[in-house]
């Protein structure tokens, strides 16, 4: 899945994943989405939970090699 | 930590800064680098949230504000002696358990650079950016003897307990760390 914006999250540790994802989805508009790959543990719950309560939704979500890759669709 | 007031009042919209934002309010009374750092997660994080975020510096709490280069403060000898042996700046911050006189504080710190934690320094720079609120308590700084020339740049007016409970009782998230 093609997403239009990119957030890469690798390396970066609780809070930062979720700034990242916020301050993407500030420039973004209604119905675009945004591919995150991330190493944090917490992003795993970090980023659904965000995104649920932003309004936004999760697209897709799996684990590979140890990253976390989520696309989300803003609401 | 200790929760003071929580309310559920979701407007689940998928709003980044509205005017009716949600509130938070944070009591930032620690000195201790394991306190601050907390308090600068949870602020950029309620920001991140799309909240309005205010944070209200007393007692200790307030040397996180301190410049770099504001030395020792205070003009009693007794507000330079506490200056002193407190330090300040997100420089001076110490941990609550094993400081070991700054050495602890160091080894938590390297700790963070090396697992590519966002420091002090850089969340509250980053706060700053996020539009977070950064209130000194007048009274503090008085007792302390601190100017706001003590203090960094872009910080809201000093204010009192009145403002604080006055913002607490609309926010639904008050911590007191």
């Amino acid at each position: 899945m093609e997403a239009d914006v990119t957030v890469d999250a690798r390396g970066l540790q609780c809070p930062m994943p979720v700034i990242k994802v916020s301050q993407a989805m500030k420039n973004m508009t209604s119905g675009q989405t945004l591919a995150i790959v991330a190493t944090d543990r917490g992003a795993l719950s970090d980023i659904p939970a965000w995104a649920g309560d932003m309004g936004h939704s999760v697209k897709e979500q799996f684990d590979q090699n140890n990253e976390y890759h989520f696309v989300l669709e803003k609401g | 930590m200790t929760t003071l007031e929580q309310s559920t009042e979701a407007s689940p919209e998928a709003a980044d800064e509205t005017p009716t934002a949600e509130k938070m309010v944070l009591i930032a009374a620690s000195g201790d680098l394991d306190k601050a750092w907390p308090v600068m997660i949870l602020a950029t994080t309620g920001a991140a949230y799309g909240m309005d975020v205010t944070i209200f510096f007393t007692f200790w709490g307030l040397g996180i504000l301190k410049r770099q280069d504001a030395g020792i403060t205070g003009e009693d000898w007794r507000q330079r002696m506490m200056s002193a042996f407190t330090g300040g700046s997100t420089d001076g911050l110490k941990l609550s358990k094993i400081n070991f006189g700054g050495l602890g504080a160091k080894f938590m710190q390297d700790l963070a650079d090396e697992k590519n934690v966002a420091s002090v320094q850089e969340l509250l720079e980053l706060a700053q950016e996020m539009g977070v609120k950064l209130w000194p308590c007048g009274m503090t700084m008085d007792l302390m003897g601190l100017q706001e020339s003590d203090l960094i740049d872009g910080l809201d007016t000093p204010a009192g307990a009145g403002a604080a409970i006055s913002l607490m009782k609309e926010a639904s998230i008050s911590l007191f760390i």
